[in-house]
């Protein structure tokens, strides 16, 4: 059966061109770059176009740092657990603010530190268009005493984009310092951070069509930057560990291609998207979350009436159609969705949510047979449903 | 954690064939319209568990003969995910052909049963044993519109674990007995805890009336005051320590449980000597305590009376 992924914030398929561009250094150059000899200073010809690459596609200063690392966790708990450790080094308090809509990388990190260390943390609510606003990060930002603050750049399940540049030039106006999680953002929309002035910014090379294992933390100079690991000169002693030089090579090459691309996602990606989502909003009682202005153009969280996220997922899969969920109902939670939540939307929806995400690789025949398959399975569950009547 | 844990495993790869068939092509899905019981001399009973906003939701349909009682039709429309669908398939079969009360009697764990390939593998991963729950619960509820009773009769009101069915007297027993400290120590002895997890703590899928944590503390204090009474001690010669701690466990045992239902608390702030030979207990209320009326007449009395009995004639107990 032909398969048509459509999970594509969860994680992409490798560019074969960044496949091409990684292989020489599993058997042929694959010596420690920190060697002396040839076999480790050959690699770094490779390592230097990897970084120029990067630092072009987002825009980075050459006095800005950009630390490889192994994934955006990393970069993410890199940045949370550093604001705290450096408070600490400090004698000083720390006060994160943050919004509850983060990444559980984040998320989970404050309540972490929240919970085990005493750390003040405050969880900025959006609105009810699902975005973070300036006035309530103005409401809670302390001058003197707020350490950091943390927005996501687009949201993981809705798309919805966040005012990131003006929430960084307030904080950072406010002599407080910014990061961004750019995971859902950069490839899928300009990341410039020329404009935006945030401090620390998060990538995964997955989530565009580089490989799994492999991120970046991107630290503006002079922002403080205390490793979350210890033990070598790599990286300038802010992220010991042996270059990943293969992952290295590829994520730079899938930057390149990402910001190469941005306009084609703007337009073709954006096509299809509309394309699906319009498809969706023609079936009756189905609503999708978010103005789709506010969106990456690869997203829909879709809600149809009547369904649960996870029986569609099933019916989804067995067509050979893949999306995902933010609400199992296997989960040991109670709690749906947090972006649902956060928006104070109804809760019969969270339990209704699908998350279609497509990417650069999406054809329009895989749009077309993915309308097919999904009014099929609104079809068959409806009619199997005890909460909707036609 | 070990090796097993370190993936995850995939979900729906722990469905049996019976489960995953029975999502895809559910025998018993549809209604049944009062036209079709009354044309079989038949009670139509239509029951409804669970709600959309909980992720679940199930209803079930019987048509009941009037003469026997027998289910001589039953169907079932289900919100909810596969396992749910096919949980609520099979025990729509499974009420098939008895009577309400031998209906009453399939459990989750039968549902569950039926729907293995082989009998000692399960049906569904832990984390989805609830769904069959949903189907255990929709035929009490059909039963008690049958009955023309409250729901309520027919549930075990000591039911703290639905997915493995355990009580709460078992869960009392198995820590004494066990000199068990620990939760997780309970779930290893009784499976109780080990599927969805609602009732290890508040906060889970769903909100249950019994906590494995407060179980466990309660027994555990009760305990702890047992053992201490054993040592025939008088209460005037022990430390203050010893005291504290006498005190300290006839409130966890017997006294914070009762507040706690009416969303109220109490902490002891003090332990004194008083005037002839009394022993002073000063406490404060907390929570919906504070400014109840009866928090200075009955329930002060029936606490003062409680220590007099069962720790020490000589206390006195004084709010703050």
């Amino acid at each position: 059966m032909e398969r048509i992924y459509l999970d594509s914030n969860a994680t992409t398929v490798v560019d074969p061109l960044v496949k091409q561009a990684m292989d020489p250094f599993f058997c042929q150059m694959y010596g420690n770059p920190n060697s002396l000899h040839r076999f480790g200073t050959e690699t770094h010809p490779a390592m230097s176009i990897a970084l120029d690459r990067m630092y072009s596609a987002v825009g980075a200063a050459d006095e800005d740092d950009i630390i490889i690392n192994g994934c955006a966790t990393e970069g993410n708990n890199t940045v949370i657990k550093g604001a705290f450790l450096d408070a600490m080094a400090q004698g000083k308090p720390c006060h994160i603010i943050t919004t509850q809509i983060e990444h559980p990388s984040i998320l989970h990190t404050c309540q972490y530190l929240e919970k085990e260390q005493g750390v003040e943390v405050t969880y900025l609510p959006v609105n009810a268009e699902g975005l973070v606003t300036l006035e309530s990060l103005k409401e809670h930002l302390v001058r003197g005493k707020t350490t950091l603050v943390s927005v996501m750049w687009a949201n993981n399940e809705t798309g919805l984009i966040n005012p990131v540049k003006e929430l960084a030039e307030y904080t950072k106006s406010q002599g407080v310092l910014f990061h961004t999680d750019a995971v859902q953002a950069f490839g899928k929309l300009p990341v410039n951070l020329q404009e935006v002035p945030a401090d620390y910014v998060t990538f995964s090379a997955h989530k565009f069509h580089g490989p799994i294992g492999v991120g970046a933390l991107y630290i503006r100079a002079a922002a403080p930057s205390t490793p979350l690991l210890h033990g070598g000169e790599q990286m300038g002693r802010k992220r010991a560990g042996t270059v990943n030089v293969p992952f290295m090579v590829g994520m730079g090459l899938a930057m390149e291609l990402a910001a190469q691309h941005i306009e084609y996602y703007n337009t073709e990606v954006r096509r299809l998207r509309d394309k699906l989502e319009d498809a969706i909003l023609k079936l009756s009682d189905t609503m999708i979350i978010g103005d789709r202005k506010n969106r990456t153009p690869n997203t829909i969280l879709a809600s149809f009436k009547g369904i649960e996220g996870e029986a569609f997922l099933w019916d989804l899969n067995k067509n050979g159609v893949a999306a995902s969920t933010g609400s199992a109902c296997s989960s040991e939670e109670l709690e749906a969705d947090a972006t649902f939540q956060a928006m104070d939307m109804d809760n019969n929806l969270s339990h209704t949510g699908v998350r279609f995400s497509l990417s650069r690789f999406t054809t329009e025949e895989e749009i077309d047979k993915a309308i097919e398959v999904i009014n099929r399975t609104v079809e068959r569950l409806r009619s199997i449903s005890s909460t909707y009547s036609s | 954690m070990a090796k097993n844990d370190l993936l995850g495993g995939s979900l729906w790869d722990n469905y049996s064939a019976k489960v995953a068939d029975r999502m895809d092509n559910p025998i018993y899905q549809g209604e049944i319209t009062q036209q079709e019981a009354d044309a079989m001399g038949a009670r139509l009973i239509v029951a409804d568990w669970g709600a959309e906003s909980c992720g679940d939701a199930v209803r079930l349909y019987w048509a009941v003969d009037k003469e026997t009682d027998v289910i001589k039709k039953a169907t079932f429309k289900s919100f909810g995910c596969g396992t749910a669908i096919a949980s609520s398939d099979m025990m729509v079969e499974l009420c098939l052909g008895k009577t309400v009360d031998e209906a009453i009697q399939i459990t989750n764990l039968d549902v569950e049963q039926a729907l293995r390939d082989t009998p000692d593998v399960p049906a569904v991963p832990p984390q989805k044993m609830h769904c069959s729950v949903m189907a255990y619960d929709v035929i009490k509820q059909a039963a008690a519109i049958f009955k023309g009773v409250e729901k309520g009769i027919l549930d075990d009101d000591e039911m703290v674990c639905e997915c493995a069915r355990v009580t709460l007297k078992t869960i009392q027993e198995v820590i004494r007995i066990n000199d068990l400290t620990t939760v997780e120590e309970i779930t290893d002895y009784t499976k109780a805890g080990a599927f969805c997890k609602s009732c290890i703590k508040p906060g889970g899928h769903e909100q249950k009336k019994y906590y494995l944590v407060d179980i466990l503390k309660e027994t555990r204090a009760q305990m702890e005051m047992e053992k201490a009474q054993i040592k025939e001690e008088p209460f005037s010669a022990r430390s203050p320590f010893q005291k504290m701690r006498l005190i300290e466990n006839f409130f966890e045992a017997e006294i914070r449980p009762l507040l706690h239902k009416d969303g109220g608390d109490v902490e002891i702030l003090d332990i004194r000597d008083g005037e002839e030979e009394t022993t002073v207990v000063a406490i404060s209320y907390k929570g919906a305590c504070m400014g109840c009326g009866s928090a200075l007449t009955g329930t002060l009395s029936f606490i003062e009376n409680g220590l007099k009995e069962k720790v020490d004639p000589s206390i006195r107990v004084s709010v703050q």
